[in-house]
C-alpha cells in the first residue's frame, strides 16, 4: 500500500534521526526519572495514598510527553526541513507517521517510567490487565492529541508554553479518565471498565479529528 | 501516461499580488512559462523573488490572483501541485542527521517513487556526490549541501523546476551541474530561476524584473 509506505518512511526517518540525536528521548526521560526519584526521596517512609499515587503517575507521564512528544514538528521547523517535507509528502502520511513515532516513543518511556514508579513508590494493583489497558489507551489518546497540537504550534513563537497551554484543556477528559481508572485499580475498589471505555472513545475521537484537520493545518 | 518528455506543461500566473500586512511585495504579476522555456526572475533583496517562487510552488497562497499548472490539458489542484514541482531555496534544508543516500531514499519513499539504491547513486553521481553518499549531511560543506538539494529537487523529474539562487555556494563544477540540470529540465518541462547572478541570467529566455 503506497500510503502505508509513506507513513512507515516518516516513522523510520524519525526514529533514525532520534537514535542519532536523542532529541526527544533525553528530554522526556530526564524529566520523568528526576521527578520520580525526587518525589520518592521527598516522601520517604510516609507513603502516599492510592488516590494521590494515580494522579502522580499521570502527571509524570503527561509532563514527560510534553517534554518529548512536541519535538516531532518543532524539530522540522528549527532544522528548516519542513519545506522539503511539505514539498514531498502527503499530509495524512506525515501525521500518521509522526503519531506512530510519538506513540512508540511514549510507550517506550512508560516501559522505563512505570517499573521505576512501582519500585520507588510500591503501589498495589488489583488488576494488571486493567492497568495495562488504561495505560495503553491513555497513551494512544495522549500521543494523538499532542501530535496534532505540536503541528499547530510548530511555527509559532514561544512553542513550549503554547504546547502546554493548548494541550491541557484538550487533555483534561483523558487525564480525568486515566487518573480515575488508575485510582480504582490502586485502591482495589472495583474495575476501571467505564474509564477504559472513555479512554477508547477519546482515542478514536482524537485520531478521527486529527485525520480531518491535519491537512488544513499542514497547508496553512 | 505520457513519458516526461512527451508531456505538455504550462505554468500560468494570473494577476498575482502579495502583501505582508501593510507592505506590498508585488502587484498584478501575470506571466506564462511553457514547456521548453525558462523564466529568470531578478530584483533587489526584499523585492519578493523567493516569495514569488513559494507562491508558484503552492507553499504559499497569494493575497490575490492565482497560479495554474496545466499538465496534458489537465489543471493540477494547488494541493497536488507540490508533487509536480521541484524547488530549491536557501530556506530549505535536508536532514543533517541522515546520510545523503538516506535522504534520497526517504524522499523517494514519501514521493512514492520506485527507486533502487543504484538509482540514488546515479543521481548522486550527477551532482558530484557519489563518493560521499554514506556521509552524514551534517558533515557536508555548504556547496555539497546545495548539490544534494539539487538532487532532491530533480529526483522525481518534476514538470516545473523552481530554482532560487541555484548557484549559491557552488564552485565552477557545481555551476556546470546547474547548467546541465537547467538544460535537461527544459527538455521535459518548465523552469523558473530567481537570481541576481549574471552567470545565471542565461538560464531563461524570458526575464521578469521585480522592483
Amino acid at each position: 500500500m503506497p500510503w502505508l509506505e509513506g507513513v512507515l518512511a516518516v516513522f523510520v526517518k524519525d526514529w533514525r534521526s532520534e537514535f542519532r540525536t536523542r532529541y526527544a528521548l533525553n528530554a522526556a526521560l530526564l524529566f520523568a526519572v528526576t521527578t520520580l526519584v525526587v518525589v520518592s526521596f521527598a516522601i520517604g517512609a510516609f507513603g502516599i495514598p492510592g488516590d494521590l499515587l494515580a494522579a502522580f503517575l499521570w502527571v509524570v507521564i503527561l509532563f514527560a510527553s510534553m517534554a518529548g512528544l512536541g519535538q516531532v514538528f518543532i524539530k522540522e521547523v528549527e532544522s528548516r526541513t519542513l519545506t522539503a517535507l511539505r514539498l514531498s509528502s502527503k499530509p495524512s502520511g506525515v501525521w500518521a507517521g509522526k503519531f506512530l513515532f510519538n506513540l512508540v516513543l511514549l510507550l517506550g518511556l512508560e516501559v522505563i517510567i512505570v517499573p521505576l514508579f512501582f519500585i520507588l513508590l510500591n503501589p498495589r494493583v488489583s488488576s494488571w490487565g486493567g492497568f495495562l489497558a488504561v495505560t495503553i489507551l491513555g497513551s494512544v489518546g495522549l500521543a494523538g492529541a499532542t501530535t496534532l497540537i505540536a503541528a499547530i504550534i510548530a511555527q509559532a513563537k514561544g512553542k513550549g508554553a503554547l504546547l502546554a497551554g493548548l494541550s491541557y484543556p484538550i487533555l483534561i477528559p483523558l487525564l480525568a479518565a486515566a487518573t480515575s481508572g488508575t485510582r480504582h485499580l490502586f485502591r482495589g475498589d472495583g474495575g476501571a471498565g467505564q474509564e477504559i471505555q472513555i479512554l477508547a472513545a477519546y482515542a478514536v475521537v482524537v485520531i478521527t479529528a486529527a485525520s480531518l484537520l491535519f491537512e488544513f493545518i499542514w497547508n496553512e | 501516461m505520457a513519458s516526461p518528455n512527451q508531456r505538455e506543461v504550462t505554468l500560468c500566473a494570473q494577476a498575482l499580488t502579495q502583501r505582508f500586512g501593510p507592505n506590498k511585495i508585488f502587484e498584478s504579476l501575470t506571466f506564462e512559462v511553457p514547456k521548453g522555456k525558462g523564466l529568470v526572475v531578478t530584483g533587489p533583496n526584499g523585492s519578493g523573488k523567493t516569495t514569488l517562487l513559494r507562491i508558484l510552488s503552492g507553499l504559499l497562497r497569494p493575497t490575490k490572483g492565482e497560479v495554474r499548472l496545466n499538465v496534458d490539458g489537465k489543471i493540477i489542484s494547488p494541493e497536488e501541485r507540490l508533487r509536480h514541482i521541484g524547488f530549491i531555496t536557501p530556506e530549505l534544508a535536508l536532514y543533517e542527521e541522515l546520510t545523503a543516500l538516506e535522504n534520497l531514499e526517504f524522499f523517494a519513499r514519501v514521493r512514492r517513487l520506485k527507486r533502487t539504491k543504484a538509482d540514488h547513486l546515479t543521481l548522486l553521481e550527477r551532482v558530484g556526490l557519489k563518493e560521499r553518499g554514506r556521509d552524514l549531511v551534517g558533515a557536508f560543506s555548504s556547496g555539497m549541501k546545495q548539490r544534494l538539494k539539487l538532487a532532491f529537487a530533480i529526483q522525481h523529474q518534476p514538470e516545473v523546476l523552481l530554482l532560487d539562487e541555484p548557484g549559491s555556494s557552488l564552485d565552477e563544477d557545481g555551476r556546470a551541474i546547474v547548467k546541465g540540470i537547467v538544460s535537461d529540465q527544459k527538455a521535459h518541462g518548465a523552469l523558473v530561476v530567481a537570481t541576481n547572478d549574471e552567470r545565471e541570467l542565461a538560464c531563461g529566455e524570458e526575464k521578469l524584473a521585480l522592483a
